[in-house]
């Protein structure tokens, strides 16, 4: 396939159609992440995410200024919301990222949901996958603004940061369950404001509460990343939980499991559309509108479907 | 060609009038496109570095400044330069009458002026897209 070969010799354009096809799925995309698939698994991939107005896509930018004076290159995938009334999507993460024009070591890649309701995009993982591949030493990935519950990033990364900004709730709210339980790394963005170094010890209170199931305490860092204070600190404590995972053994633990949780989806896919191919639409809606008269269970519908199937 | 349309809205130039190109993201947004937004003050070679990266089916340019007999054609030329000639590109903003023949010889599928309805800019953009 011309574009994989393309893109892996270092073609931008090779490289951008090889993620339109991956997004839009289908046999072509799944024909490429074959071959880019033994390509994989050098690039660290850096989470970020947070809720909407945080300041996420700016520390991004910082950050990839950052990694990109260390001479590392940099993909970056930003992903935003798909409107679930129209299909469609405004994407506006490159609007904070304009400091990272020009430069042939990044690359950056807008995303919509289409759907999908973890905080990314069903493809997300592939497109980083592609990235990667292509020879990416840093795969950034910008997550939509989250609420509480949506985790999926870090499912996809090594290193999930999650940014908070002052004065968006007190200890009750660092105390559920959900994306802070997520981080490896908390970052109090916009500290200029007040509100700051309470909202960092809130956190702080947080984590002495619990969680030393591992050996790494994710560290809670200030930044304000409208003019860079803290990004340094940040990426070595980027560094820090990279080395980490490495000499815990976690690295090759995250990557079994991401392993593991690629094969189940695609397995869940694959198996739905088998059997609704091989049982048919005619059969399907049969049981549908049995289980609509009340006729019949959808447990008992389902066994009766999955019987058939051989 | 993707099922869904990705259109860059962008707007190069100096001038700090972005209302024009948000309304009109907005719309096609709501039209059902992917609409990549790329805010203020960019120059035509990021213009076109952005088209790339996002493998757009077109590109929309918002010009109030009165620059774009200059700033149209780098975009078009830096276009096609990059491998980009099937990229569509429109502009939006004030254009007098007499630039409009010129602009259209340099490949803009459609121009439009303050006024225009965004329910047929969405219209003017997926028909342009559909020819090919």
């Amino acid at each position: 396939m011309d574009w994989v070969t393309q893109a892996l010799a270092g073609d931008r354009r090779a490289l951008a159609r090889l993620i339109s096809f991956v997004e839009d799925d289908g046999p072509q995309a799944h024909r490429a992440l074959a071959l880019l698939h033994p390509h994989s698994g050098h690039a660290h991939i850096i989470g970020v995410t947070g809720a909407p107005g945080t300041g996420k896509s700016t520390l991004v930018n910082e950050l990839a200024k950052g990694l990109r004076a260390q001479g590392r290159t940099v993909g970056i995938v930003a992903v935003d919301p798909t409107s679930p009334f129209t299909g469609g999507a405004l994407l506006g993460d490159r609007v904070r990222m304009r400091d990272l024009a020009g430069d042939p070591g990044i690359f950056i890649r807008s995303m919509a949901t289409r759907g999908s309701l973890g905080g990314l995009a069903q493809a997300t993982g592939d497109v980083v996958k592609v990235l990667d591949a292509v020879g990416f030493a840093v795969v950034l990935v910008e997550t939509v603004g989250v609420g509480q519950a949506e985790v999926d990033i870090a499912r996809t990364a090594h290193t999930t940061v999650v940014v908070e900004a002052p004065g968006l709730g007190d200890e009750v709210q660092a105390l559920k369950a959900g994306l802070l339980e997520i981080a490896d790394l908390l970052v109090v963005n916009k500290a200029d404001r007040p509100g700051a170094a309470q909202t960092a010890r809130a956190l702080e209170a947080m984590l002495d509460l619990g969680r030393s199931d591992n050996g790494w305490r994710p560290p809670v860092l200030q930044t304000v990343a409208l003019d860079g204070t803290g990004v340094d600190a940040a990426l070595e404590a980027i560094a820090a939980h990279r080395a980490y995972l490495q000499e815990s053994g976690q690295w090759a633990r995250r990557e079994r499991e991401r392993a593991r949780a690629d094969l189940l989806r695609v397995l869940e896919r694959e198996l739905l559309h088998r059997l609704r191919a091989r049982a048919g639409e005619d059969v399907l809606e049969h049981w549908v509108e049995r289980v609509a008269a009340r006729q019949v269970d959808v447990y008992t519908a389902a066994a009766a479907l999955l019987d058939g199937l051989p | 060609m993707s099922e869904r349309l990705r259109i860059l809205i962008a707007k190069p130039g100096l001038d700090g009038h972005d209302r024009g190109a948000k309304v009109v993201a907005r719309a096609l947004r709501d039209a059902g496109m992917e609409v990549i937004y790329t805010g203020l003050r960019q120059t035509p070679e990021m213009i076109v570095e952005a088209a790339l990266q996002e493998d757009v089916d077109a590109v929309g340019l918002s010009i109030l400044s009165g620059a774009h007999m200059t700033l149209v054609p780098r975009v078009i030329e830096g276009l096609r330069a990059a491998g980009l000639s099937h990229v569509k590109v429109f502009v939006g903003g004030i254009i007098p009458d007499e630039d409009v023949p010129a602009l259209q010889e340099q490949g803009v599928v459609a121009i439009f002026g303050p006024g225009a309805s965004t329910q047929v800019i969405a219209e003017t953009i997926r028909r342009a897209l559909s020819e090919g």
